[in-house]
């Protein structure tokens, strides 16, 4: 064996280079979205009020707006944006689809109805917000459902039956849903904004939240970066390898779904992050999951930090829905990246 | 290294049956190919031997039956070539053919310096080292189909399953990938199952051969005995001179209708 041989054969490992990258860019979208907002505040003042040492004559204000509104704020977009580019990563190399997203199998859907029956049917007077929760559980059932449904089917190919049936239960969900909101016409604008997505309301707790599914997720999903990629392979290829594709399959549906299903209960369905992320960095660096995944998380949170910084600035003192600013932004410079690679998606 | 032995397996998808009782056997370094008309069942009878499908009657890896055998076990015996392998878009040649290395991993290991050896080692072999940086979605037909066969080396098999390894290749590739197998086979003593739809190729590299028809196994033995113009006849619906020509036969298509107008210029 020579050294050249040696060096040809390297295991698909995270290059320095793009991880130095993809956290420079995370670290200056959370600048950014620290530093610039509704209220302009000097940088100095911003970081004093974040180390804490605003005790002496200083405007409090200055500090609950850096402390309670803008942090949270930050690093909950972060935390959603690299959410949805993991789960996103994961269901593209699951279902061996590029057009998949975290919402495929009816995340979206399912969360959109328990947000639509929670605002028109709980009782004002419940201490708790119930729409969060409610979110959750529908995101869940939906794909659970979905699981289920795909399963019974014994014909055709498991992938193909699984988002069929994912389809049917959106198409079916997205009518009850829109049966509600004819019923309840007042509950309509609550309704729309929770559909296109808000980080602006749900503070440290919102954060609180959606951290844990977020850790089981990544951890989950990260230690099958390997299966993923023998999964790209197709199932027959997959399973004469040794893997169990089904279980395999269930259970890194499980965990994006359950890291999407709390993201979207704080954030609402936040579109086009979870496929134009991952396929970003798979333009770039290449095919192997042991690179994308990763990578979706840095350049999922960064990208979803700026989203919610143009969000919120552009038309200061007013907001635009999130969801618009990353399908503004991230459409047409996803369509120019893709004219500018010489591999496209097959 | 051991052979393969299938008795009375069947299949059925759902209500349909598509394989009825096969028996066969190959052992240690010699090659078995299964010839049959589209929808004989050549596939599914591969992919039983692989584990990838319900059956009854049993497979025999060795002297254990694949019924008791994890998966991951299995796929250190029997590597698969399916016939329409996937080529992930991006994916490096050296990380694809490393892939082939999961039957010796555990669950959630990576590869180590040992599986890169190997890996290499395979490269060197098929003599495509120089493609290791390549993008296997950009291969040429030869090369992936070298790429493909480098990762099922790569799972250290002792029995190679190939469904059509040649049907997408020039005739010149054709002859270089099949030279390949048969230097494995012989110098390895690689166990070979091939479906193959060239007769003549099937022929002048397997030393036996299995004939389905509808599931059913209709002639096996040597290839001499199993290849003869009534019997492609009767079960290709194809009208064949067969010449015998050194180790194997060469089998002619001949047109039945048509007055020996070829259409062209004169």
């Amino acid at each position: 064996m020579t050294d050249e041989a040696a060096a040809r054969v390297a295991s698909h490992r995270l290059r320095a280079r793009w991880l130095v990258v993809a956290l420079a860019m995370l670290a200056l979208a959370m600048a950014a979205g620290m530093l610039f907002g509704a209220k302009s505040l000097p940088p100095s003042d911003v970081l004093r009020s974040l180390v804490g040492s605003s005790s002496h004559g200083k405007q409090p204000l200055d500090a609950v707006i850096v402390r309670s509104i803008r942090l949270p704020r930050v690093l909950l977009a972060g935390l959603v944006g690299g959410v949805l580019a993991l789960a996103g990563a994961a269901y593209q190399g699951v279902f061996a689809n590029p057009l998949a997203d975290p919402y495929l199998l009816g995340a979206a859907s399912g969360a959109e109805v328990g947000a639509t029956i929670a605002i028109a049917y709980a009782p004002a007077a419940w201490s708790v917000n119930s729409v969060p929760v409610a979110a959750f559980l529908g995101s869940i059932a939906a794909v659970a459902a979905a699981v289920v449904l795909g399963r019974s089917v014994r014909a055709g190919r498991s992938t193909t039956v699984l988002i069929l049936a994912g389809v049917a239960i959106a198409a079916f969900l997205t009518a009850v849903e829109t049966y509600v909101q004819q019923q309840h016409q007042a509950a309509i604008r609550l309704i729309y904004s929770f559909i296109l997505g808000r980080l602006g309301t749900a503070g440290w707790s919102g954060l609180k939240l959606v951290l844990p599914y977020a850790l089981v997720a990544a951890i989950v999903i990260l230690l099958h970066r390997r299966h993923l990629d023998v999964l790209s392979l197709g199932d027959d290829e997959a399973a004469s390898l040794g893997i169990r594709v089904a279980r395999v399959r269930l259970i890194l549906v499980a965990a994006a779904t359950l890291a999407t299903a709390a993201a979207v209960a704080i954030a609402g369905t936040i579109a086009f992050v979870g496929i134009i992320v991952p396929h970003t960095i798979r333009l770039i660096t290449g095919g192997s999951y042991r690179t994308i995944l990763p990578l979706s998380i840095i350049v999922g949170a960064a990208f979803l930090i700026l989203a919610d910084l143009v969000a919120r600035t552009a038309v200061a003192p007013a907001e635009l829905p999130i969801g618009v600013i990353t399908a503004l932004i991230g459409a047409p410079f996803f369509v120019v990246l893709l004219r500018r690679s010489r591999v496209v998606a097959q | 290294m051991t052979g393969v032995e299938l008795v009375d397996v069947g299949v059925s998808y759902g209500e349909r049956r598509v394989l009825h009782g096969i028996s066969a056997r190959v052992g240690a370094g010699e090659w078995l190919a299964v010839l049959g008309p589209n929808g004989s069942g050549k596939t599914t009878a591969l992919r039983a031997v692989c584990g990838l499908v319900d059956f009854d009657g049993d497979v025999i890896v060795g002297t254990t039956s694949i019924r008791t055998m994890h998966k991951r076990v299995l796929a250190r015996s029997v590597a698969l070539l399916p016939q329409h392998p996937t080529a992930p878009v991006g994916m490096r040649v050296s990380t694809y053919v490393l892939l082939g290395r999961t039957p010796h991993l555990s669950y959630f290991a990576q590869e180590t310096d040992k599986d890169r050896a190997v890996a290499e080692r395979v490269l060197d072999r098929l003599g495509i080292g120089a493609l290791a940086e390549r993008d296997v979605s950009s291969l040429s037909g030869g090369e992936r189909q070298l790429t493909m066969l480098a990762r099922a080396l790569a799972q250290e098999p002792s029995i190679l399953i190939l469904d059509e390894p040649t049907s997408a290749l020039d005739i010149g590739h054709q002859q270089d990938v099949m030279e390949v197998i048969d230097d494995l086979r012989r110098n390895d003593g690689i166990a070979v199952i091939s479906a193959m739809h060239d007769l003549t190729a099937a022929s002048q590299f397997a030393a036996n051969i299995v004939m389905l028809s509808r599931g059913h196994v209709v002639a096996s033995g040597h290839v001499g005995s199993v290849l003869t113009e009534e019997r492609i006849k009767e079960h290709f619906g194809a009208s064949v001179r067969i010449v015998q020509d050194g180790a194997g036969v060469v089998v002619i298509p001949v047109r039945t209708n048509g007055n020996g107008s070829t259409g062209a210029a004169r």
